[in-house]
């Protein structure tokens, strides 16, 4: 039926991301609000039991194939293209991560469809789809329309709690045929996992956070010393990792872990979206930021607007004092 | 082997921005351009390419403002050609900038591998590189770390990241167009001298292309930007760094956390 909401699951190594639960959850508000049905796309090979946990949805689309075990952008573009050019709905939810990227960009290039990326919130206005999308490394939002249908929608994570997004109930699924090269031209060899390093970020209670803000590379060492004081370790930001001042096990963020400590301490970070997909669970977080709008401060609860090297000594001698003091009382 | 970067400028978000008084675009009067993050990463992966398999560089670019002094830093770095694409519209969406990207590459001629910046953070309406490899019917990977070229085979090796520090080694065949997320190496520095050597030296090439991007209406259109609203606001900690180490200490003793 034309004119339906659609949600593109993501399956990687055996498993649904928690994006695609995110996405069901906010493409049900968004089916309700118009009065059309939400219908749930997911491709593999031998995962229709996947496409079963996907019950948010009135219905799946699962298409098997070979060359979609794995997800492969470009072989699940081909996929998508094919069934929303058959069935024509009129938005397409896709998650916008590591494993998909690209996907959306080259659905909307072979339909010559809209494409909106960065969208953290999707809503219909007059019965018209619209988004609300995060711009500049998160430093501007933008409301935008797309002129015709289908559009494709690249959603970031984190637009809905994915709890909502699960039901136990399954959905009725339909097996489709795809008709796709029985080799894809570009071929996964393997996956490399990381090594684990010294620390596992992802086990720490406490974490103190660096990101391009800290200056240079000696200066991690005052980092370090405040998160030994505080009994944590220190992680960071992509731009720190790229430079090669940390080593890509304590990265947090998109590409690197997702962290949910009970102290989050980002020192010199701007909260670039990216950043805060990694770290946004955290049960306090709190940031030390030159720039007084820096995104990182609509997510933390306590902000300082100062120089982090600056703040940073008096909070070590603080915090060994009041640990000291601690230890003796 | 040939390799062609694309370039494209992008607002320095470590300056403030401001909208435009039409309320639907950032302010560009007092705007400062920097070099797309990523596509800095993919210029520096082409020169370290081309310092271990040989070949040339071409670093293209749509013109916009400071665009000339990033094409010289492209050539002090070790580009052989700087190719500025001249006549289109300030402010061009990636679907725009994509098409004369694509009409450009294939004025310049084969190349064996086209990187461009995996994103950036202006993309609202597309990635360059899966747009281009669309047009060009080249395959496409993206958020790529690494380049391994077998030119005898025509392929090459990649290595692209997954979430989790988990990395995917794939196999593609060559020419092929990579969205680079980060270079093996940080971005070298090059010092100014060395650029204004090149602006003596070198000469920027310009080149117009018909493209149809431009013809029609935009397929999205922004209706509105503007800051973020404050949403669960930090409550901002002030004074002296003694007064604000001893109030956080408070807030992370009071939860246990010293």
């Amino acid at each position: 039926m034309d004119g339906n909401i659609w949600v593109v699951g993501e399956q990687w190594r055996g498993r649904v991301s928690e994006i695609t639960y995110e996405l069901l959850a906010l493409g049900r508000e968004v089916a309700d609000s118009l009065g059309v049905r939400l219908e749930a796309v997911l491709l593999g090979h031998n995962a229709r039991n996947l496409a079963e946990t996907l019950g948010k949805a009135d219905a799946v689309i699962y298409g098997d194939h070979p060359t979609l075990a794995e997800p492969i952008p470009e072989t699940c573009a081909k996929a998508i293209t094919q069934l929303i050019a058959a069935r024509r709905p009129q938005a397409v939810l896709t998650p916008l991560t590591n494993v998909s990227m690209g996907m959306s960009t080259l659905v909307a290039a072979a339909l010559d469809a809209p494409a909106v990326n960065f969208c953290k919130e999707i809503y219909a206005e007059d019965g018209v789809i619209r988004a609300r999308c995060v711009l500049y490394g998160g430093k501007m939002e933008a409301r935008v329309g797309v002129s015709r249908q289908p559009a494709i929608f690249g959603i970031l994570p984190g637009s809905r709690p994915a709890e909502k997004g699960e039901v136990s109930a399954a959905p009725p699924v339909e097996e489709v045929a795809l008709s796709l090269p029985e080799t894809s031209c570009t071929r996964l060899n393997r996956y490399i996992d990381p090594e684990i390093g010294a620390v596992d970020i992802t086990q720490q209670e406490i974490l103190v956070a660096v990101g391009r803000g800290i200056q240079s590379k000696d200066n991690i060492e005052i980092a370090q010393e405040l998160a030994e004081a505080l009994g944590g370790a220190v992680c960071g930001s992509r731009p720190v990792v790229d430079q090669g001042w940390l080593p890509l096990s304590v990265q947090v963020g998109k590409s690197g872990m997702q962290v949910k400590p009970r102290l989050y301490l980002a020192l010199g970070i701007s909260g670039a979206p990216e950043h805060l997909e990694g770290m946004r669970g955290s049960d306090l977080i709190v940031a030390v930021n030159t720039d007084p709008t820096a995104p990182i401060f609509n997510v933390a609860q306590y902000g300082v607007a100062a120089d982090a090297l600056e703040v940073l000594p008096a909070l070590i001698e603080r915090a060994k004092a009041q640990k000291t003091k601690a230890a003796q009382g | 082997m040939n390799i062609i970067v694309l370039m494209r400028m992008v607002p320095d978000v470590v300056e403030e921005l401001e909208v435009a008084p039409d309320g639907k675009a950032l302010d560009m009067e007092f705007l400062r351009m920097v070099l797309s993050e990523t596509d800095d990463h993919a210029l520096e992966e082409a020169v370290l390419l081309k310092e271990h398999f040989g070949g040339t560089i071409t670093a293209l670019a749509i013109d916009a403002p400071e665009i000339d002094d990033a094409l010289y830093a492209a050539l002090a770095k070790g580009a052989d050609r700087a190719v500025k694409i001249v006549d289109a519209e300030p402010g061009l969406s990636a679907r725009a900038a994509a098409a004369l990207f694509a009409d450009a590459i294939k004025e310049l001629g084969p190349a064996d591998l086209i990187l461009t910046g995996a994103q950036a953070i202006d993309d609202l309406d597309g990635l360059v590189a899966p747009l281009v490899s669309h047009t060009l019917g080249m395959p496409y990977l993206g958020t790529v770390t690494q380049v391994i070229p077998d030119l005898a085979k025509r392929t090459a090796t990649i290595i692209r990241e997954y979430p989790g520090g988990v990395r995917g080694e794939f196999d593609v065949p060559l020419p092929a167009v990579l969205g680079i997320q980060a270079a093996e190496k940080p971005p070298r520095y090059v010092p100014v001298a060395k650029v204004r050597a090149a602006m003596k030296t070198q000469k920027l090439e310009t080149l117009s292309v018909q493209t149809a991007a431009d013809a029609g209406p935009g397929l999205v259109e922004v209706i509105e930007m503007a800051k973020p609203a404050a949403t669960g606001r930090a409550q901002m900690l002030e004074g002296e760094p003694e007064d604000i180490a001893g109030k956080l200490c408070e807030v992370l003793a009071a939860r246990g956390l010293l």
